[in-house]
């Protein structure tokens, strides 16, 4: 499940623009590989982000895995229901689920992302 | 009769002596004041023998069955280290007695540390720390001692560890202060020097590196490892979960190791995990001695005597003298297997590590195909309808506890076996069988799995669950 609107990272987050702000959430790829997800650990609102830096955690029964942000920018709003359903992160990765919005300081950085077809390729490799 | 305690006894302080409750609760602030009798369980005597006689009958250790737990080398703990343990003289023994009146206890403590200094080549050593992740902070601590010492110029502010460290790696770094960066491993499973060599520099203070690592491989190019890292002057720490596997056959400071810490419950047979406390003895080179918490045990003719004299200590990192009793054990363990019996325990571990490797390598995938050292890991193969958490599961079924899963990250689907060289050929034939029947099941009916496990006491549990909504208290049944 690749929805065709969004754009990917390699660190399999997806972005949702939204004029000058961005949605940003794992990919159902992602979560299935986690496995059941416990906890979120979500930014401040204000935070600013650079591209690639960590900007949170995901916990599973696996794993603990930190979050990278695909874009820079400031962090305007977190996803509050996380912190007491963070299992909306495995059933709805693309909805429900979402972790932050960011408010982009550098819009060209989303050309540089990938596809939904390129992603779908980069997961069939088993990346 | 002594006087000093029951002198004190004898006149209670004004309030407790009226016998007056009243006047102890006008010293406390209203506030804090419990009103209510608080919310207890009520049983019967009997029935709490009966509770915990039926958990205890629950329980799972390694005195009941095999535990192939990676990274945890589950050896065997003989009971005779228990005995030893138990002698009034030792368990008796009180931290605040006059040196004269131990010399016994304190010349045992100095003769573990002789033994661990012989298999391990270093020349200094602490038996503080109070377990594997304690004494990898005192590692570090000391390796920060030692350059703040070295340079006040220099900001070494980076610990460097590979993708397959133990977790306890980078957070230690990152409890003491430092920045972590990763290392990637190569293709082989080791540490990759290509990328090594990028990250070092003159920020880096050490690199944590396990070895054997956790893929169960020996880090082949240790030596050129240990040559770059000490050439960018930095220090190279050493993880001594995985020490099993070198134990008698090669000692860490010839590696190049500067600090390694011993998990004293796991190489050296003292209880482990639940059963705990366990013991991270600390072991240097030379340099870093002048850094050791205090008090050192040290000799002087014939008398042992603690040395608080330690020019640069970083102090104490635990009260008295770390978990005393679990060096006692260690002790007892090195005495019954004796210079012979040690040199083997390596040796053992690995070959029986490889003789399981060797019964499994066909059936399940086997991503690094190297021989192991003490451990090892393979994963499901591709295309069967099941993962690694349904075998674990299923494993349980056939009365073992499951290895570990998940782990070491950068392996999908990671399934971790440590088999220690404590158990016998028979249930190492015995585990393998089962886990050749659960690969058939796998591929002919993996809805078995799916659904395991179905002969314990309880059936799959909702993991997420457990961990999403802990009760850690009593409550009352609502």
């Amino acid at each position: 499940m690749v929805p065709a609107e969004l754009k990917y990272s390699e660190s399999h987050e997806w972005v949702k623009q939204e004029g000058n702000t961005v949605i940003i959430g794992i990919t159902d790829y992602a979560q299935e590989e986690l496995g059941d997800i416990v906890f979120v650990e979500v930014p401040k609102p204000g935070r600013e982000l650079k591209q690639k830096e960590s900007f949170g955690v995901a916990e599973s029964v696996k794993a603990v895995s930190d979050l990278f942000s695909p874009v820079s920018g400031k962090v305007v709003a977190v996803n509050e229901e996380l912190s007491k359903t963070p299992e909306l992160v495995n059933k709805e990765p693309y909805t429900g689920g979402w972790i932050i919005k960011v408010e982009l300081s550098q819009a060209g950085e989303l050309s540089g992302l990938m596809s939904a077809e390129q992603y779908e390729k980069l997961i069939k490799e088993g990346h | 009769m002594e006087k000093s305690i029951f002198a004190y006894q004898s006149e209670p302080t004004e309030y407790i002596k009226s016998g007056d409750s009243g006047a102890i609760e006008a010293l406390i602030p209203e506030r804090f004041l419990q009103r209510q009798e608080p919310d207890l369980p009520q049983a019967t005597e009997q029935d709490v023998i009966r509770h915990f006689s039926r958990l205890a009958g629950l329980n799972y250790s390694v005195d009941t069955g095999f535990y192939p737990l990676g990274s945890c080398t589950m050896k065997y703990n003989p009971k005779i280290n228990e005995a030893v343990a138990d002698l009034p003289g030792l368990a008796g023994v009180h931290p605040y007695q006059d040196e004269k009146s131990i010399q016994g206890v304190l010349e045992l403590a100095y003769g573990l540390e002789q033994f661990l200094l012989a298999v391990s080549g270093f020349q200094g050593l602490t038996l503080q720390p109070a377990a594997g992740a304690h004494g990898e902070i005192t590692g570090i601590l000391l390796i920060k001692a030692y350059h703040r010492l070295a340079s006040k110029k220099e900001k070494r502010r980076i610990i460097l560890v590979p993708d397959t460290a133990h977790g306890t790696n980078p957070a230690t770094a990152a409890l003491a202060g430092y920045e972590v960066r990763q290392v990637k491993s190569d293709e082989a499973g080791d540490i990759d020097l290509a990328d090594l060599k990028q990250n070092l520099s003159p920020e880096v203070a050490a690199l944590m590196l396990t070895n054997p690592n956790t893929l169960g491989l020996f880090e082949k190019n240790i030596l050129q490892v240990s040559k770059m890292v000490h050439e960018a002057g930095a220090l190279l720490y050493g993880d001594g979960a995985n020490f099993n596997a070198l134990l008698g056959l090669v000692k860490p400071a010839d590696l190049g190791f500067d600090v390694m810490h011993f998990n004293l419950h796991k190489t050296f047979s003292t209880p482990h995990g639940g059963g705990g406390p366990g013991a991270g003895a600390v072991g240097v080179v030379e340099k870093l001695i002048p850094f050791l918490p205090v008090p050192l045990v040290k000799k002087k003719g014939e008398k042992f005597y603690f040395d608080y004299k330690v020019k640069h200590s970083i102090g104490k990192v635990r009260s008295f003298y770390g978990n005393f009793l679990i060096a006692v054990r260690a002790y007892a363990y090195f005495l019954a297997l004796g210079e012979e019996g040690i040199k083997k325990v390596g040796r053992q571990s690995i070959l029986n590590a490889n003789y399981l490797l060797r019964k499994l390598k066909d059936v399940y995938e086997w991503p690094y195909r190297r021989s192991c050292m003490h451990e090892f890991v393979i994963t499901p193969k591709t295309g069967w309808q099941v993962n690694t958490l349904d075998i674990a599961k299923r494993i349980i079924d056939y009365g073992y506890h499951p290895p570990t899963i998940y782990f070491p990250l950068i392996v999908h689907e990671a399934m971790m076996i440590e088999p220690t060289e404590t158990e016998t050929k028979n249930t190492l034939d015995e585990f393998s069988a089962a886990l050749l029947s659960i690969a058939q099941e796998a591929q002919t009916t993996p809805e078995l799995l799916k659904k395991a496990p179905v002969n314990s006491p309880v059936g799959r549990l909702d993991e997420a669950r457990a961990a999403r909504q802990l009760i850690l208290k009593y409550e009352k049944a609502r």
